[in-house]
C-alpha cells in the first residue's frame, strides 16, 4: 500500500495515502476535537460534512485552516494541530457555538454525556465573549423522542442517520443561515411525518437537542401506588449494555444485577422479554413452517419471503413506506408485546388483579417501543397490554435515583412464570438472533431431528446485508438474508416488488447491529468497539444457557399446556398476532 | 428551415446573413470605412436626395465598395442640394454639392476609387453631432 | 427597396422594465404608418449596458444612440430621424463634463475605453435569432473545433489564451478543463454553466444571457467536446425569466438547425443542453452548491476535494463554468489565443464586464480590458463622482470583495492586484462611493447580505458572520466599545481562516478592509459617537445653537415626543436622551439655529 510520510506537531508519521489528518493525528496519540464528525467503523454509518470546523488545524503553506476529519494527508504536509492561530480558531468556534446555545446545563438530559459540554471543558471555556440573539424554537414531543432543537449544532449526525442510513428523512435541515437547524418539513411534529423513530438520531446527537420521552417518573409513581402491582419485562439487549452506565467495560454481561437492581427499585415482579423471545419463536416459527409447507406443495398465494416482525422501527417502515407488502412480515407481535399480552390476561388471572390493576413495564434498548406500547391495537379497553417502556439509560438513572450501588449488588434471578428462557431467546439481541432461533426450532419441528449443531454461525455477524442458506435435510434449503439499517431493508423491499427477491425468510432490524445499538442504550459516541463488545457478549450469554432452543423452553411448553393450546392456534391468535396498517396515505396528505 | 448538416452548410449561412447583417457590421466599424453622408432635408429631398442615396447604395454595393451610407438632416447648402458629405478613412470630410446620379458616379470613380478631386467641392461651414 | 435603416433596441430586463417594449411597439406603428417598413426596422437586441439611461434606442447606419426613449417618442424619432435624417436631439446623451450632446454611441465616454468581447453581440443582435447569430461567427468556433482540432489541442488553446474563470477566484479555464478531460476517461460527464448571479447590484451574466445566448451554448458544446461530455446544463436563477425565455428560444433553435443535439456538423458529436432553475440562493454559486441544488438537494457546499472534475453532478466528472468565462471561449476559437492574450495584463488576461454602480454619472454594464485603473472607470468610463461629490472608496467583488479607496485608484485592475490591495475581481460588481458613505455601515451591508445567504452549514458562517452584523450593528448604534472593535478584527481573521466555502472564507472582506482602510472611522463611532457621513441615524444629534435660537417654540411645538424645553423668546434645549432623530425640529426652524452633530 502507498504511504505517505508528513509531519504533525514536529512529529513524522507515515500513514496509507487516503488516511485524513484526524486519524493520522490519533494513531500518533494526538487528540484533535471533533463534533460533526461521526463514524462507526465496520457498521457503515457516518457523517463528515465538515461544518463544525472544531477540528481545523493549521497546514503550513495552505490559506486558510483545514478541517483535519477530511483532509486527506499529502506527503511532506506539515501540520500543527496546537499553533495559537489553530487554538485561537477552534476556541473562537466553539465559543461561538455556546453564544447560540441554552447551556442550561444543569438541566440538560445530556448533562455529563454532552459532547458540546466535554469539548467546552477541554477547550477551558471560561467566557463566551459573543453575546447576541439566541435561536428559540418550541419544545417537541412526539411518543418516544422529544426534540429541543435551541441545543441543535448543526452537526447534521441525525440527518445522516435518518436519510442516507434509514432511508427514512423526517429530519434535515431546514432554513439558511443564523436561523438554519434540524428539523421536520414545515416544522411538523414527528407523529405527522415518516418518523419510525428507530431513535438513531438520539443514539448520535452529540448534545441534548434529541432525547428519549422519559418515563422514569411515571415508574416510581406507580411502585408507590398500593393499588396497583407492578410488572416489568426487560430486553435480550439490556443486559449486555447496562454495565456501562456505572463504569463497567462494554460487554459485561449484568443480567444477575440488572434483576437484583428492579426488585430494589420496587417492581412486585420482575421478568424477563427472553421468556416472551421464546413464545415469539413458537408462534413465528410455526408460521414461517406453515408459510413454507403451503408454498412447497404449490401454494402460490403464500406470502413469501416472510419477514421478522419484532422491531417496531421495521414495523413502522413498512406500514409507511410498504404498505403494500405489509402482509409479508409475520403477523406475530412483538416479544414485548406478547409478555404484555400475557401478563395482562393469563399472568394477571394467576394473581388475581384485574388488568387496569396490573402495570406493566418493559426496560427496552429502544426508543420505538414506547410508541409501540401506544398503538390502538394493543389496548384492551383502553388500557394498554405493556402501560408503557423505558430504555436502559432511563433504568440506569432510575437505579441512581434509587441509591443502588449497581456495581456492588448481589445476583438475583427473574421471577417465575415469565422469567425462564432459552439461549434463543437472548440472541434476539443481535443482528441475526432472531433468524438463528427460528432456524434452531424450525430446523428440528420440521425434521424431527437434534440439531447435529446449534450454533449457525453463518447468520451471525456484523455486515448490514447478509445472506445464509440453510438445508433442512428432506424439506427444503432455505435462502435466507439478514439485514439491519432500514436503507438496506429499503433495497430488500424494492427487489420484492420487483419480483427478484430470492429469499424465504428475512430478518429485519432497524439498528445497526440490531438492539445491541438500540435508540435506547447508553451513548457509545461513535465507538465501534463497544457495539463489537455488545455483540460478542450476546452470544457468550447464549453460550451460558443450558437450554438454547425456545421450543425445548420448559415454562413455554407449559403455557401452551395451560393455556395458549398451541402455537398459530385460536387464543394465541387472538392474543399473540396482529395486523399492519397502510399509514402512507395519513402521511402523504396534508394535515 | 434547412438542418446544417456540415461546417460548409453554417459558412454559407453566414455568408447569406452578411448582407442582411452588413449594414450593422459597417456601422460597427465606421472609422475603418467610407462615410457618405446624404442632405436629406426638404431641400434636399425635393432634388432629388433620395434617388442620389439609393444611386450611391446600390452602385457602391455592386462595385463591392465599403461603405456607410447614411442620411443626414439639412447641411445648410439648400442652393447646392442634393448635397453629400465624404469621409475616407485617415482624410478630412469632403462635401459636394448638387450631386445627382451622375455626378455621384463621377464621385465614386474618381473621389473613392481614385483619390483624386472632383470639382464642386463646398466648403464645411458647420459641424454634426 | 432593400432594408437601410435598422433601428436596434434594447430588449433586455432594465430596458424592459422602464417600458422598452412599448416603444418597439410604437416604433412599428410608425414605421408602418409611414410605409417604410421596407426601409427601416425595428430589431430588438439584447443589453447596451447604459442601463441607467434607458430604455436606448439605437439608429444603424449613422450609430445614433438615443436614451431614455419613450413611447410617445416613437414618432419623432420616424418622422425626423427616420424619414428627414434629423436627429432628435432631445433624447441624445449629454456628456455631464462639457453638457454637449454627444450622437454616436462610440463618442460617448462611457463606451470610448470599453472593449467589448464578452458583449461582443450584446446590443447588436437580435438574441432571439440564430441566424443573426451565425452571422457574427455563431457556431463557426464550434465547428472549427470539431473539424480541424482535437480535444486537446482546444484545451491548449484555451490555456495559451491565459484565460481565467470570470466567476471571481480566476482559476485558469485550460487547466479547468484539462483535468475535466483527464478524469474517468470514457464515463459520464456533465458540463455545467454557473448562471447563478447573486451579487448585489450585478447583472452580467443576465445581460450576457438575455443579449447573447448562443455563445453560452456554443461555448459548453466546445467544452463538451474537449472534456467528452455530451450533456450541459445551466443552473439560472428563477429570478431571470427573460434570460431563461432567451435561452430556451436560442436551445430549440439550435437543435432545430441541428447546432445542438446529435451528430452535430456531422462530426459524430452529440451534444445537448437543458435548464435547470435556481431559487435565488447566493451560496449555489459557489460550485458544490449549485451541483447539490441541481441533484435536488439542499443548496449547501461541500468540501473540496472531491473536485467537481473528480465528482461532480451525479456524482460524474463535472466542469463548471460561470456565464462570462463561457462568452470569451468562441472568440478565442475564432481569433486565437495570440490575439487574445495581447489584450490585459500579464496574469489577467482578456477583458472583464462589470456592472459600474453607485454615486458615479454614468452607471451600467461596462467591458473593460484587464490591466484599467479604477481611475478610467470611475473618472472616465462612469463619468465621475455624482453631484461634484469626493470620491470615498470603492467596493470590488460584492459582498465577498472589499473597499478600495483613493490610494487604490491607479492600480491595474486584475486577479492579483486586487487580492493583493485587500479585495477580489469577484464576478464584476463594482459600487462606487463618496463622502456620503459611512464605511461602518457599507461593512454592515454585506454583512447584512452573507447573514441572509449563508447555508448554515459551518459554524464561523452561521454564527460567526451573524455576531459580527451584531457587533457592526452595535457600533453604528452607538454602542461600541474598542473591545467589540478588536473582537471584529479577531471573528473576521477566524471567518476567514475557518469556514468552509468561499461563502464563509470571504464574507468578512467588507469588514477588514473597511477596517483596514477606515479605521479612524471605527474609532469615531465608539469614541465619539460619530458618524462623519451622517448615515448611522442613531449617532445624529441635533443640538440649538443658543446664540441663533429666537425661543419662537416653532420645534418645541412640532417636536413629537417632547424633546424641547424652553419658554418663549429663550434659547431652547433638545433633551438628547428623549430625542428620536426624526428631524422635525430641524424643519421647522427658520433660523437655522438647528444644527446635526
Amino acid at each position: 500500500m502507498d504511504t505517505i510520510k508528513l509531519t504533525i506537531d514536529n512529529r513524522e508519521v507515515e500513514v496509507p495515502k487516503g488516511t485524513t489528518i484526524l486519524k493520522a493525528a490519533a494513531q500518533m496519540g494526538i487528540d484533535i476535537p471533533t463534533l460533526c464528525n461521526f463514524e462507526l467503523e465496520g457498521l457503515a454509518l457516518k457523517n463528515h460534512p465538515g461544518g463544525c470546523r472544531i477540528c481545523v488545524v493549521e497546514v503550513v503553506g495552505r490559506r486558510n485552516l483545514a478541517p483535519a476529519c477530511i483532509t486527506e494527508c499529502m506527503p511532506d504536509m506539515v501540520v500543527k494541530t496546537n499553533s495559537l492561530r489553530a487554538i485561537n480558531a477552534r476556541k473562537t468556534v466553539l465559543e461561538l457555538m455556546l453564544s447560540d446555545h441554552p447551556n442550561d446545563c444543569l438541566q440538560c438530559a445530556k448533562s455529563g454525556k454532552c459532547e458540546l459540554q466535554a469539548l467546552a471543558a477541554k477547550l477551558g471555556i471560561r467566557e463566551i465573549p459573543y453575546k447576541g440573539e439566541q435561536s428559540h424554537y418550541q419544545v417537541k414531543v412526539s411518543p418516544s423522542i422529544v426534540r429541543d432543537i435551541d441545543k441543535c449544532i448543526m452537526c447534521r449526525r441525525c440527518e445522516s442517520v435518518c436519510h442516507e442510513y434509514q432511508s427514512v428523512g423526517a429530519i434535515g435541515a431546514v432554513d439558511r443561515g443564523f436561523p438554519a437547524v434540524v428539523s421536520t418539513a414545515f416544522g411538523k411534529d414527528l407523529i405527522d411525518t415518516n418518523c419510525v423513530f428507530c431513535g438513531q438520531c438520539i443514539v448520535v446527537c452529540p448534545v441534548g437537542a434529541l432525547t428519549e420521552v422519559d418515563n422514569t417518573s411515571k415508574v416510581l409513581r406507580d411502585i408507590a401506588n398500593p393499588a396497583v402491582k407492578t410488572c416489568v419485562q426487560v430486553a435480550p439487549a439490556v443486559r449486555v449494555a447496562l454495565g456501562e452506565e456505572f463504569g463497567m467495560p462494554a460487554g459485561s454481561i449484568v443480567t444477575g444485577k440488572l434483576t437484583a437492581a428492579l426488585k430494589q427499585i420496587g417492581f412486585d415482579y420482575v421478568f424477563d422479554t427472553d421468556w416472551s423471545a421464546d413464545l415469539t419463536i413458537m408462534e413465528e416459527g410455526t408460521e414461517l413452517i406453515g408459510r413454507l409447507t403451503s408454498f412447497l406443495k404449490g401454494d402460490k398465494s403464500v406470502k413469501l419471503p416472510m419477514m421478522t416482525s419484532c422491531c417496531p422501527a421495521w414495523v413502522n417502515f413498512y406500514e409507511k413506506f410498504y404498505p403494500e407488502l405489509k402482509e409479508n412480515p409475520s403477523t406475530a407481535k412483538s416479544p414485548q408485546q406478547m409478555f404484555g399480552a400475557i401478563a395482562k390476561t393469563y399472568f394477571a388471572d394467576k394473581i388475581g388483579v384485574k388488568r387496569e390493576e396490573l402495570v406493566s413495564v418493559s426496560v427496552m434498548p429502544c426508543v420505538a417501543k414506547k410508541f409501540e406500547c401506544e398503538r390502538d391495537e394493543f389496548k384492551t379497553n383502553g388500557n394498554p397490554d405493556v402501560d408503557y417502556s423505558i430504555t436502559t439509560r432511563e433504568l440506569a438513572r432510575l437505579i441512581k435515583i434509587c441509591n443502588i450501588d449497581f456495581t456492588k449488588l448481589p445476583e438475583a434471578e427473574f421471577d417465575s412464570p415469565l422469567g425462564e428462557s432459552t439461549g434463543a431467546a437472548v440472541i434476539f439481541g443481535a443482528t441475526g438472533g432472531v433468524m438463528e432461533a427460528a432456524v434452531r426450532t424450525a430446523y428440528e419441528v420440521l425434521t424431527k431431528q437434534s440439531l447435529p449443531k446449534i450454533d449457525f454461525t453463518e447468520l451471525r455477524g456484523l455486515e448490514g446485508i447478509r445472506e445464509a442458506k440453510v438445508n433442512i435435510p428432506g424439506v427444503a434449503e432455505l435462502n435466507l438474508a439478514i439485514v439491519y439499517g432500514l436503507g438496506n431493508a429499503r433495497k430488500i423491499m424494492e427487489q420484492i416488488k420487483a419480483g427478484t427477491c430470492p429469499y424465504h425468510f428475512i430478518e429485519v432490524m432497524a439498528c445497526p447491529g440490531g438492539c445491541i445499538d438500540g435508540g435506547g442504550q447508553p451513548y457509545h459516541h461513535g465507538d465501534a468497539e463497544i457495539i463489537k463488545a455488545r455483540h460478542k457478549a450476546i452470544y457468550e450469554a447464549d453460550a451460558n444457557m443450558p437450554i438454547r432452543k425456545s421450543h425445548e423452553n420448559p415454562s413455554i411448553q407449559a403455557i401452551y399446556k395451560d393455556f395458549l393450546v398451541e402455537p398459530c392456534g385460536e387464543k394465541s391468535h387472538h392474543l399473540l398476532h396482529t395486523t399492519y396498517f397502510d399509514k402512507k396515505t395519513k402521511f402523504d396528505l396534508e394535515k | 428551415m434547412e438542418k446544417i448538416k456540415n461546417l460548409a452548410d453554417l459558412r454559407k449561412m453566414k455568408e447569406g446573413m452578411l448582407g442582411k447583417m452588413s449594414l450593422r457590421e459597417n456601422s460597427n466599424s465606421s472609422e475603418a470605412i467610407i462615410q457618405i453622408k446624404v442632405g436629406m432635408a426638404t431641400s434636399g429631398i425635393a432634388s432629388g436626395a433620395k434617388e442620389t442615396m439609393n444611386y450611391l447604395i446600390t452602385e457602391l454595393d455592386r462595385r463591392d465598395i465599403k461603405a456607410l451610407v447614411m442620411q443626414v438632416g439639412d447641411m445648410g447648402y439648400c442652393h447646392s442640394e442634393p448635397t453629400i458629405e465624404v469621409t475616407i478613412p485617415g482624410k478630412e470630410p469632403v462635401v459636394f454639392g448638387k450631386v445627382d446620379t451622375v455626378r455621384a458616379e463621377e464621385i465614386i470613380d474618381k473621389y473613392i476609387v481614385k483619390g483624386e478631386l472632383v470639382e464642386g467641392i463646398l466648403p464645411a461651414n458647420y459641424r454634426t453631432i | 427597396m432593400a432594408i437601410k435603416m435598422h433601428i436596434l433596441v434594447c430588449g433586455g430586463t432594465g430596458c424592459s422594465a422602464s417600458s422598452s417594449h412599448e416603444v418597439i411597439a410604437e416604433l412599428n406603428k410608425e414605421l408602418e404608418a409611414h410605409n417604410l417598413t421596407d426601409f427601416a426596422k425595428v430589431v430588438v437586441t439584447g443589453c447596451f449596458g447604459f442601463c441607467e439611461r434607458g430604455p436606448i434606442v439605437k439608429i444603424i447606419p449613422d450609430n445614433t444612440f438615443y436614451t431614455r426613449v419613450k413611447p410617445e417618442d416613437a414618432k419623432e424619432i420616424i418622422e425626423e430621424h427616420i424619414i428627414k435624417g434629423r436627429k432628435v436631439n432631445r433624447l441624445l446623451y449629454v456628456a455631464p463634463d462639457t453638457n454637449e450632446h454627444v450622437s454616436d454611441s462610440k463618442h460617448m465616454e462611457f463606451y470610448k475605453k470599453q472593449v467589448r468581447i464578452a458583449l461582443r453581440n450584446c446590443g447588436f443582435i437580435d438574441p432571439e435569432n440564430i441566424e443573426e447569430s451565425i452571422a457574427r461567427e455563431g457556431y463557426a468556433a464550434l465547428g472549427k473545433c470539431l473539424t480541424e482540432m482535437t480535444p486537446a489541442q482546444v484545451i491548449e488553446e484555451i490555456k495559451k489564451s491565459g484565460l481565467r474563470g470570470r466567476g471571481g477566484a480566476g482559476f485558469p479555464t485550460g487547466t479547468k478543463w484539462e483535468i475535466a478531460s483527464k478524469s474517468r476517461v470514457g464515463e459520464q460527464k456533465y458540463v455545467v454553466c454557473n448562471a447563478d448571479e447573486g451579487d448585489p447590484g450585478a447583472f452580467m451574466d443576465r445581460s450576457l444571457l438575455e443579449g447573447d445566448p448562443h455563445s453560452i451554448l456554443e461555448a459548453m458544446a466546445i467544452c463538451g467536446y474537449c472534456i467528452g461530455a455530451d450533456h450541459g446544463l445551466i443552473y439560472i436563477r428563477a429570478e431571470y425569466p427573460l434570460a431563461i425565455h432567451r435561452l430556451q428560444v436560442a436551445i430549440k433553435q439550435a437543435e432545430e438547425y441541428g447546432l445542438l443535439g446529435e451528430d452535430i456538423m456531422g462530426t459524430g458529436f452529440n451534444f445537448t443542453i437543458e435548464l435547470r432553475y435556481g431559487a435565488g440562493a447566493f451560496v449555489c454559486g459557489e460550485e458544490t452548491a449549485l451541483i447539490h441544488s441541481m441533484e435536488g438537494k439542499r443548496g449547501e457546499p461541500t468540501f473540496k476535494p472531491p473536485f467537481p472534475a473528480q465528482s461532480g453532478y451525479l456524482e460524474k466528472p463535472t466542469n463548471v463554468n460561470n456565464v462570462e468565462t463561457y462568452a470569451n471561449i468562441p472568440v478565442i476559437i475564432n481569433k486565437g489565443a495570440d490575439w487574445f492574450n495581447k489584450i490585459g495584463t500579464e496574469k489577467s488576461k482578456g477583458t472583464k464586464v462589470f456592472a459600474l454602480a453607485g454615486k458615479v454619472n454614468n452607471v451600467g454594464l461596462i467591458e473593460v480590458p484587464m490591466g484599467i485603473t479604477l481611475r478610467e472607470i470611475i473618472y472616465e468610463i462612469g463619468g465621475g463622482i455624482k453631484g461634484g461629490k469626493k470620491f470615498k472608496a470603492v467596493q470590488t467583488g460584492g459582498p465577498s470583495g472589499g473597499c478600495l479607496t483613493e490610494k487604490h485608484l491607479d492600480t491595474p485592475i486584475d486577479y492579483d492586484s486586487l487580492v493583493a490591495a485587500g479585495s477580489m475581481m469577484g464576478s464584476g460588481g463594482m459600487i462606487v462611493m463618496d463622502e456620503d458613505n459611512c464605511m461602518v455601515d457599507v461593512a454592515k451591508f454585506y454583512l447584512g447580505f452573507t447573514v441572509e445567504e449563508s447555508c448554515g452549514k459551518c459554524t464561523p458562517c452561521r454564527v460567526g458572520n451573524k455576531r459580527l452584523l451584531e457587533i457592526l450593528t452595535k457600533i453604528t448604534e452607538g454602542k461600541g466599545t474598542m473591545q467589540d472593535l478588536e473582537e471584529l478584527k479577531n471573528l473576521s481573521n477566524v471567518i476567514k481562516d475557518a469556514a468552509l466555502c468561499g461563502l464563509g472564507q470571504t464574507s468578512p472582506n467588507p469588514v477588514l478592509s473597511t477596517i483596514n482602510n477606515f479605521w479612524d472611522e471605527y474609532v469615531e463611532h465608539v469614541t465619539e459617537k460619530k458618524c462623519r457621513a451622517g448615515q448611522c441615524k442613531a449617532l445624529k444629534q441635533y443640538v440649538i445653537n443658543p446664540d441663533v435660537c429666537k425661543g419662537c417654540t416653532a420645534c418645541a411645538r412640532a417636536c413629537p415626543v417632547g424633546a424641547i424645553s424652553g419658554t418663549v423668546k429663550n434659547p431652547h434645549v433638545i433633551d438628547q436622551s428623549k430625542c428620536i432623530k426624526c428631524g422635525t425640529c430641524y424643519e421647522k426652524c427658520k433660523f437655522g439655529a438647528i444644527s446635526i452633530k
